[in-house]
C-alpha cells in the first residue's frame, strides 16, 4: 500500500487485510507493554491544516505504538493566509526526511495533491479531507461493526467481512466524509447500507451510489437495521435553509429517546447505535442513546487506534503481504 | 477599414482555400489583391508555397484575458498577443477584468495602444459594464465606445450582471452606438463556493456543486430582457446542454442573442476533476460528456455562434495548490484552432468554412470588427491564416508563448498547426514560429478617429 486516499481505492482482499492487521494490533493494545519495534527509525508527520485533537492523538499514539517517531506540524487556519503554500510545507517536510504524512486538511482533495505531486515522496495517509474521505474512520468503523457482527455470528472476526448486515447512516451526508468513506467500504465489504437524510443534505448525484436513501429514519429502522450510525450535524447549516430548526432536525432526524424505545419494540436487540464523534447530545444522538449499551462510540475511539497502527503499518513496512512479525505469537 | 500600408507583397502558391481547391493569393500592401487558379506574378513577391495547407481568415477570439495592466505576472498584452498570432489568431477582445478594471475610456485606451506597440494582433477592449464590476452602477460605457478603443463588446465577465434591473439597463444603453453585452452567466447565490459541476462526480469527490440551473437560469432571464427591449446579447461560455436548448428557443423567437462556446467545453468533462488537479479548474467548470455532445451539435447547426477562448493564464503558484485554494482558467489561444479541429472537423461535424465562420466572420461580427473576418477576395483586408491540417504536435505548454502554463491539454497530441499568420498583410507567424509585429504607421498610433 503507496498512500491510504479514499476507501474506493480499497478492494475487498485490501480492506480484509488492514482490519486483520488492526485485529492483530489491537492485541498489542491489552498488554503491558504496549508497544512494537516496527516502525523504529520511521518518521511520521501528522499534519493538520484543521483542528482535530481526537484524530491527530489517535494517529500519534498508533505511530508511537510502532516506535515511529512522531512530529506534529498544526498548520491552522489555510496555507494561504498562513503566507506558505501546501507545496512548500510539504517540501519541508520531504527535506526533515518523513516517511509517511498524515493529512488532515479543509480542502477536499488535498492528500491527493500530496500523493500526486512530486511535492514529497512519503506516503500520504487521508486522516479527513473536506468534505470529501475519512477513511481511517471508515475503516475503524468496520472494524467495530465486524467484531460485532462476527461474535452474532459465532465466529472469528478475523478474515470476516461484513456480508448480510444492514447499516443505516443517517445526518448530514451532503458534508459527510465519514459517509462517503463508510459507503465505499461498507459495500465492498458486503454490507447493504441506506442513507438516511433531509434531502436538503443529500448530494446531487447520490443515486449512483451503492447504497439506498431514505428520508424517513423511522421507516428505515422499522426494515431492520444493525448498525445505526449517526453523523454529526453542524449548527451552522441551519444558518443555510438546510433545515428549518435544530428541533425539527432532531425529531426527524435525530436518535432520540423514543428512537431508542423503538429498537426494543422492534425485536432489534443486537443493533449497534454508532457515532464517529464528537457528538452534539440532544441534536443528532440523545444522551439516552450514547449512553446505552448499544453505544459503540467508546469502541470506536479504541479500535480507532488499532485501524491508524495497522495502516501505518502496512503502508511503512514495505512488505504488504505477510503479517505483523513478532507479536503474534506471544499475544493472543 | 484595411490600413494602406508598405507591408510588402507575398505570393502565396496553392493553398486550399477554407480548404477547397488549391488556389494562389496575393498579398499586397495590406489587401488581398488577387486570387486565382491563375499562377499570379508579382515582381519582388515574396513566393511562400502552401501546398497542402488551408487558409482560412485569421481568427478573431471574441473572449481573451491579457491581464495587463495589473496582472503582469499572469500575461501581458505583448505575450499574449504573441500566443494569439501563433494560435492564429489576428484579433483578440481583451476582457476588462484588469486592475485597475477596463471601466474607463483611459483604461480601454490604454490597453488598445498596448496592442498596437505590440502588433501581433489586434487588441479590441472589452469594457467593463459595471463601475468595477461591482455590479451595482453603469461603467461610462459612452465613452469607451467614444475612445480610440472603440468598444462595442461589454462585459463583466468573471462576474455575472446578476442585478435584473442593472441587466435591462444595460442592454439598453448600448443601443445608442450598437454595442452588445457578453454576459457571464451565472447566478452568484446558487453557485456560493462552487468548486465544479455539481453532479456524479461532485458527489463522490466532495467538492461543492456548481449547478447547470445556476447558468442556464440567467441565460433564461437574459435572453427574456433583450426580446423585452430589444438589444443584442451575447452569452459568454456556454457549458450546459440546457443553455443550449434556452438559446436555441430564444433563437428561434427572433431573439437578437449570440452565443460562444470555449475550446475545452468541446472536448474535457468533470471526470478529470476526479485527479483532484486545478489545471481542470475553469469558470464555468468542465460539465459532462452529455454536455458537451450538446455543445457540438449546437455549434455544427449555429445555435452556438462562435469559439471564444476564454484564454485565462495563471502565474503557476495559482494552480500548484489544493483544488480549492486554485484559481479557476485555462490558456487557449494556442491550442483552440487544434482542439476545434480535433472536435469539431475531425469527427465529421463541421467543414473549414464553417471553421472559418465560428473563429472569425461570426466573432467579427459580434465584436463590429469592420476590417477582421473578412472573405478572402481581392480588395479585403489581408488578415490570412495556413494551416497544416495533417500536421500532430504534442501540446507542452512549457514551450508556449503566453507566460500561462495551465493548459488543460498538456502532454496531448493534437492536430493541425498554424504555419502562417497575416495580419494586414503582414507576416506575424512564418514557418509556424513567430515573425515580426506588424508595424502600425506613426499617424495611426497617435490615433484613429
Amino acid at each position: 500500500m503507496r498512500h491510504l486516499l479514499s476507501t474506493g481505492d480499497l478492494s475487498r482482499a485490501d480492506a480484509i487485510r488492514i482490519l486483520d492487521t488492526a485485529e492483530e494490533m489491537s492485541a498489542v493494545g491489552d498488554r503491558e507493554v504496549k508497544k512494537l519495534p516496527a516502525l523504529r527509525g520511521r518518521t511520521v508527520v501528522n499534519l493538520f491544516f484543521e483542528d482535530s485533537t481526537r484524530t491527530r492523538i489517535s494517529f500519534e499514539a498508533a505511530a508511537k505504538r510502532l516506535s515511529a517517531d512522531v512530529i506534529n506540524f498544526a498548520a491552522k487556519g489555510s496555507s494561504v493566509s498562513k503566507g506558505e503554500s501546501l507545496k512548500d510545507t510539504a517540501q519541508t517536510l520531504a527535506a526533515m526526511g518523513a516517511d509517511a504524512v498524515v493529512i488532515r486538511h479543509w480542502a477536499s482533495g488535498a492528500p491527493h495533491r500530496l500523493a500526486a505531486t512530486d511535492w514529497i515522496d512519503a506516503g500520504v495517509i487521508n486522516a479527513g479531507d473536506g468534505t470529501h474521505e475519512h477513511p481511517t474512520q471508515a475503516l475503524l468503523d468496520a472494524f467495530t461493526m465486524r467484531r460485532h457482527w462476527s461474535k452474532l455470528a459465532g465466529i472469528p472476526s478475523t478474515g470476516a467481512d461484513l456480508t448480510g448486515m444492514s447499516v443505516a447512516i443517517a445526518g448530514d451526508v451532503l458534508h459527510s466524509r465519514v459517509a462517503r468513506s463508510n459507503v465505499w467500504l461498507l459495500r465492498t465489504l458486503g454490507a447493504q447500507v441506506t442513507l438516511v437524510a433531509p434531502p436538503t443534505l443529500l448530494p446531487i448525484g447520490v443515486e449512483h451510489w451503492p447504497c439506498t436513501v431514505s428520508y424517513d429514519l423511522d421507516q428505515t429502522l422499522a426494515g431492520g437495521v444493525d448498525a445505526m450510525m449517526m453523523l454529526r450535524v453542524q449548527g451552522e447549516r441551519m444558518n443555510a435553509s438546510f433545515f428549518p430548526t435544530t428541533r425539527e432536525y432532531s425529531r426527524r432526524w435525530g436518535f432520540d429517546d423514543n428512537r431508542l424505545r423503538a429498537l426494543d419494540t422492534l425485536g432489534l436487540k443486537d443493533t449497534i447505535i454508532m457515532h464517529p464523534g464528537p457528538m452534539n447530545r440532544g441534536l443528532e444522538i440523545s444522551s439516552a442513546a450514547a449512553d446505552s449499551p448499544r453505544s459503540t462510540v467508546l469502541a470506536q475511539v479504541r479500535n480507532g487506534v488499532s485501524v491508524r497502527m495497522a495502516a501505518l503499518y502496512l503502508l511503512l513496512s514495505g512488505d504488504t503481504r505477510e503479517s505483523v512479525p513478532t507479536h503474534s505469537k506471544e499475544s493472543h | 477599414m484595411a490600413p494602406q500600408h508598405q507591408t510588402g507583397s507575398y505570393l502565396i502558391r496553392g493553398a486550399s482555400i477554407l480548404g477547397g481547391p488549391a488556389e494562389d493569393l496575393l498579398i499586397r500592401n495590406g489587401v488581398i489583391a488577387a486570387r486565382g487558379t491563375d499562377p499570379a506574378t508579382e515582381d519582388g513577391a515574396t513566393v511562400i508555397d502552401a501546398h497542402g495547407l488551408v487558409a482560412l481568415p485569421g481568427m478573431v477570439d471574441i473572449h481573451t484575458h491579457l491581464r495587463e495592466p495589473g496582472r503582469e505576472d499572469a500575461e501581458t498584452v505583448e505575450t499574449g498577443t504573441r500566443a494569439a498570432a501563433l494560435g492564429g489568431y489576428t484579433a483578440v477582445h481583451a476582457m476588462a477584468n484588469s486592475n485597475p478594471v477596463a471601466d474607463t475610456a483611459g483604461v480601454v485606451e490604454q490597453v488598445f495602444s498596448l496592442g498596437r506597440t505590440a502588433g501581433w494582433a489586434d487588441v479590441r477592449p472589452v469594457g467593463a459594464v459595471t463601475v468595477g464590476l461591482a455590479g451595482e452602477q453603469l461603467a461610462e460605457l459612452g465613452a469607451m465606445a467614444d475612445s480610440r478603443a472603440r468598444v462595442r463588446v461589454f462585459s463583466d465577465d468573471g462576474i455575472c450582471v446578476s442585478d435584473p434591473v442593472l441587466m435591462r439597463r444595460a442592454l439598453e444603453y448600448v443601443k445608442a452606438f450598437d454595442g452588445v453585452v457578453a454576459q457571464h452567466a451565472q447566478e452568484p447565490r446558487l453557485t456560493a463556493g462552487a468548486q465544479m459541476n455539481e453532479g456524479a462526480v461532485s458527489a463522490v469527490l466532495g467538492l461543492a456543486g456548481w449547478p447547470a440551473v445556476a447558468e442556464e437560469s440567467i441565460i433564461a432571464r437574459d435572453v427574456l430582457l433583450a426580446q423585452h427591449v430589444g438589444s443584442r446579447l451575447h452569452v459568454c461560455h456556454v457549458s450546459t446542454a440546457g443553455s443550449v436548448e434556452i438559446i436555441r428557443w430564444a433563437k428561434s423567437r427572433g431573439i437578437n442573442v449570440t452565443a460562444e462556446v470555449t475550446p475545452h467545453h468541446l472536448w474535457l468533462t468533470d471526470e478529470l476533476v476526479r485527479s483532484y488537479d486545478p489545471v481542470y479548474k475553469v469558470n464555468p467548470p468542465l460539465r459532462t460528456d452529455e454536455d458537451v455532445q450538446a455543445l457540438r451539435a449546437a455549434l455544427a447547426d449555429g445555435t452556438i455562434d462562435v469559439i471564444g477562448t476564454d484564454h485565462a493564464p495563471h502565474p503557476s503558484e495559482h494552480k500548484e495548490c489544493e483544488w480549492a485554494q486554485a484559481a479557476m482558467g485555462m490558456t487557449g489561444l494556442e491550442t483552440a484552432l487544434s482542439v476545434v479541429q480535433h472536435t469539431m472537423i475531425e469527427t465529421g461535424l463541421m467543414g473549414w468554412a464553417d471553421f472559418a465562420r465560428v473563429t472569425s466572420t461570426a466573432p467579427a461580427a459580434i465584436g463590429r470588427v469592420e476590417d477582421q473576418g473578412r472573405p478572402l477576395e481581392a480588395g479585403e483586408p489581408a488578415n490570412v491564416i495556413l494551416v497544416d491540417a495533417a500536421a500532430r504536435w504534442s501540446v507542452d505548454p512549457s514551450k508556449m508563448a503566453t507566460m500561462g502554463r495551465n493548459s488543460p491539454f498538456a502532454g496531448r497530441e493534437l492536430p493541425g498547426k498554424v504555419m502562417a499568420t497575416f495580419l494586414h498583410g503582414h507576416p506575424t507567424v512564418l514557418d509556424g514560429a513567430l515573425n515580426t509585429p506588424y508595424r502600425w504607421d506613426a499617424a495611426d498610433t497617435a490615433g484613429r478617429p
